[in-house]
């Protein structure tokens, strides 16, 4: 009795304090103190985050957490974006949205990624979730139109509505007009993604119009340069803007509509789209320049001169997106006037190419490494690079949190030495004491991966491609990195040896993908009979593997852990390894 | 490097194999998966932890490995042995290097599945980058705008690619089948002939275990019709037509997907197939 009234306040103190807990781990942590604090913080978990839809049933999570009112679940392994899991593997939601409609009617946000949603799905949301609020599918697929429009017509509370980098069936555009008259609470919208040939302009500048708290638009590439401005002349509140087309003749009407309505945006911080940029309708944003956090120039095929000037006008741009076009002289100019960068991205923009179709080099990385103080996230694509460029980076740049590098062309050297890069990247891990994620390219030895294994403790997540001469390569990473979540290895030497000897380790991560690798089925068999709490998942398109010797290596491995079992929505080309694997397979 | 970095295993250097390289298939990487006790490694691999390589306890893994563990890395070639890869759909390498490209550079990246890690959404984009200008160079009105961007590509020695050079890079369509549930997506980049896409088809839909397709007999014939199904795609237009029968680059910058329908139900379909059959009935005549 006396321990109780000396150590507990009344449950209704605690929900409170935990309320202003908001961060998962902090949340999960919380709930790990002593029983009572796991039952109160299951009562009171507003948001629901579940990293691999298979790692857990939906009716476990609803068991757990009887009141959350936002869920957030990703599909497929990330290597999926790259064409590299089969369609067909799974992540489908419409199991979860099934038993959620039973149970939560209250439902108000959705956030799903990498999931295979269908019309049927969305048309369950609309019908289930009175208060329905939030709905962002990230690189998803499985819909069309017609799903859009269920949730247009029926969820009158509907704020936001994010489409990104998702395959959606365009049936009709004319989904947008669904949107009751009456409705007008959106405040977020993306449909960037979507690609009608037509799309229903009256009926999106109506819905413009009348939303008057919208902050957010992404309009995708069929809305027209000359239709832009009649949108924004009635959103000139919008925080975030993706243009359509960026692109038509030159007339002096339509630029300077478009710059008298980009000058009246007053609000403006980020900015997105501009397909076909036609550079003499650039200057028309200068306006916004000066306020702009965010620009994403990823898609504009504009030079590198064009890009510069633009970049100049932009002082305070923390985030930029960008093609090769910008080559190194632009990202010298964007080192020496934003200082307060903290992303770039630089893709290529003709990645086929044999040769080099623009000059844009490591040079390029090492003078934003070192002009930026700020930066702590780059994902960049290059021809070539070196080892000294690599430590240069490191130096200046320890704040590095994300470092992405991808030099185009597989196991190229550096091309001063021609050696591999290995001290390279083993400089990044040492020096970037907070390093999350790391991708990596380029020639590379098990030594690299000696360098992570001993420096990269905060490291939650590792690419490899083509890279590593043998298992002790990967039994650094397994071993070393303590703070691993996802693996994710592509064509490399890597066997059976190091696997089964960290098998272990695997439980503590979200997951494993290997392809191309040299894991035996033997292997996978063995793993899955000895670690239930793992789902051991072999895709092959050849065929069932034990119709091949069993010390053949297998096609694809994506180990997860789960305490779900075995999933049975697979599709005929993969094998979940479990206890039983051996008796079911023969 | 500063700071002495303790080495595990024996001599792990790879060497250097200077600059791009191709792609080996050999098979010496392969024989390191095959014989050696996995039962023990793995128990050792769930023992408890002495200690890791910093000297703290690391919990992940269990005993220090040492050289002993490890046999001294192969170094499989100069290549570094890449594992060889049988594959089926999604071609990991090009089917034909010899794509038959107006263009004329070859490609050096060889065309592997996935590679450079761009996601299919930004590839496609691409590509309709490079297939929007080729269109409007055909158009009867230029803005002055393309004039100036042609005079531009001129002078910088082509920096922009000129319109034809990447209409081979139109990526990953979807496929569908009548009767199955699940559709499938095909890199139409690594393929060069109707032939070979056709055969890809064949290996993705027809040959798989399954037993929706036990039914199914072998066709292998999607383009002359003397199968059960007959191969499909949607065009630009949104007109279904017939698969095969347009050159080869201009099924490529006019196709958006592809369907392998039942021939029965392609009755409907581009006259031209109609057409043929009858000219063929008239001749036999």
């Amino acid at each position: 009795m006396l321990k109780k009234m000396a150590f507990s306040f009344p449950d209704e103190v605690l929900e409170h304090v935990f309320s202003f807990i908001q961060s998962d781990k902090d949340r999960n942590a919380v709930s790990m103190v002593c029983k009572s604090w796991y039952e109160i913080e299951r009562w009171c978990r507003r948001k629901v985050f579940v990293g691999n839809c298979y790692a857990v049933s939906p009716r476990m999570v609803i068991r757990r957490f009887p009141e959350f009112r936002s869920i957030e679940l990703k599909g497929k392994p990330h290597f999926a974006d790259f064409n590299l899991v089969p369609d067909g593997w799974g992540g489908y939601v419409f199991p979860w949205i099934a038993e959620m409609a039973g149970a939560y009617p209250w439902l108000e946000e959705i956030r799903l990624k990498r999931m295979v949603v269908t019309d049927e799905s969305l048309e369950l949301i609309a019908k289930s979730f009175k208060n329905f609020k939030v709905l962002v599918l990230s690189s998803c697929e499985g819909f069309s139109t017609d799903g859009l429009a269920a949730i247009a017509a029926s969820c009158k509370n509907l704020k936001e509505l994010d489409l990104r980098d998702c395959e959606v069936d365009d049936l009709s555009a004319h989904w947008l007009s669904h949107f009751p008259e009456t409705y007008t609470s959106l405040v977020s919208l993306n449909i960037s993604c979507l690609g009608s040939d037509e799309a229903s302009f009256s009926a999106l500048e109506r819905l413009v119009r009348r939303c008057t708290n919208l902050k957010t638009l992404r309009l995708n590439r069929a809305v027209p340069l000359d239709k832009i401005a009649n949108i924004l002349r009635h959103a000139p509140q919008l925080v975030e803007f993706g243009t359509g087309t960026y692109t038509a003749d030159v007339r002096p009407d339509v630029y300077s509509d478009l710059a008298g309505v980009f000058s009246s945006c007053k609000e403006l911080k980020s900015l997105s789209g501009f397909w076909d940029v036609i550079p003499d309708y650039l200057p028309a944003i200068y306006p916004v320049c000066s306020k702009l956090t965010s620009l994403n120039l990823s898609y504009a095929t504009i030079q590198s001169p064009d890009l510069i000037k633009l970049v100049s006008h932009c002082p305070n741009l923390q985030r930029l997106l960008v093609l090769d076009y910008i080559e190194d002289s632009g990202l010298e100019v964007l080192a020496s006037s934003c200082k307060d960068l903290q992303e770039l991205r630089v893709f290529p923009s003709d990645p086929f190419g044999a040769e080099p179709n623009v000059s844009l080099t490591e040079q390029g990385l090492v003078a934003v490494s070192l002009g930026c103080p700020k930066l702590q996230s780059v994902l960049y694509f290059c021809r070539r690079m070196s080892n000294e460029a690599l430590v240069t980076i490191a130096r200046s740049r320890p704040n590095f949190t994300r470092f992405r590098l991808c030099i185009i062309e597989p196991k190229t050297a550096d091309y001063l030495t021609l050696e591999p890069l290995d001290v390279g990247f083993g400089a990044i891990v040492q020096y970037c004491k907070d390093l999350r994620r790391l991708s990596l390219s380029g020639l590379l030895t098990d030594r690299v991966f000696e360098y992570i294994g001993t420096y990269a403790k905060k490291l939650e997540m590792l690419s490899v491609a083509f890279a590593g001469d043998s298992d002790l390569g990967l039994h650094h990473v397994l071993s070393g990195c303590e703070s691993l979540r996802k693996l994710e290895i592509r064509d490399c030497p890597f066997g059976d040896k190091a696997l089964l000897a960290n098998a272990a380790k695997l439980e503590t991560m979200r997951s494993l993908w290997m392809s191309s690798c040299a894991v035996s089925f033997a292997a996978c068999k063995l793993l899955g009979q000895k670690m239930p709490r793992l789902n051991v998942e072999v895709i092959d398109e050849r065929g069932p593997p034990d119709s091949r010797p069993e010390n053949c290596p297998v096609d694809k491995l994506y180990i997860y852990r789960s305490i779900a079992g075995p999933r049975f929505d697979m599709p005929p080309f993969v094998w979940t390894m479990d206890e039983d694997s051996g008796l079911r397979l023969s | 490097m500063e700071g002495g970095l303790v080495l595990l295993g024996g001599g792990a250097n790879g060497g250097g194999s200077g600059g791009s390289s191709g792609f080996s298939t050999n098979e010496s990487a392969m024989s390191e998966a095959s014989s050696y006790p996995a039962e023990t490694e793995l128990e050792l691999g769930l023992g408890l932890s002495i200690g890791g390589p910093t000297g703290k306890i690391n919990k992940a893994s269990g005993r220090i490995l040492t050289a002993k563990d490890f046999p001294v890395p192969r170094r499989a070639s100069m290549n570094g042995g890449t594992p060889p890869s049988v594959t089926v759909s999604g071609t990991k390498r090009a089917a034909d290097q010899s794509v038959s490209h107006d263009s004329g550079s070859p490609t050096a990246t060889s065309q592997v599945v996935g590679w450079p890690p761009i996601r299919s959404y930004r590839m496609n984009s691409l590509v309709n980058n490079n297939q929007a200008k080729a269109p409007r160079a055909e158009e009867e009105h230029k803005g002055i705008n393309e004039e100036e961007e042609e005079d531009k590509a001129i002078k910088d020695g082509s920096k922009l690619k000129k319109p034809n050079e990447n209409l081979g890079h139109i990526g990953f369509i979807k496929v569908n089948m009548d009767g199955i549930r699940i559709g499938r997506k095909v890199n139409l980049n690594a393929h060069s002939s109707y032939h070979s896409l056709a055969s890809a088809l064949d290996n993705m839909f027809l040959r798989s275990a399954g037993a929706e397709k036990q039914q199914l007999t072998m066709p292998s014939k999607l383009l002359d019709g003397s199968s059960e199904f007959v191969l499909t795609y949607e065009d630009k237009e949104g007109d279904w037509m017939l698969v095969g029968d347009v050159p080869w680059m201009m099924f490529l910058t006019s196709v958006r997907r592809l369907r392998i329908m039942k021939t029965s139900e392609a009755n409907g379909l581009a006259p031209r197939f109609h057409e043929r059959n009858r000219t063929q009935r008239s001749k036999l005549i």
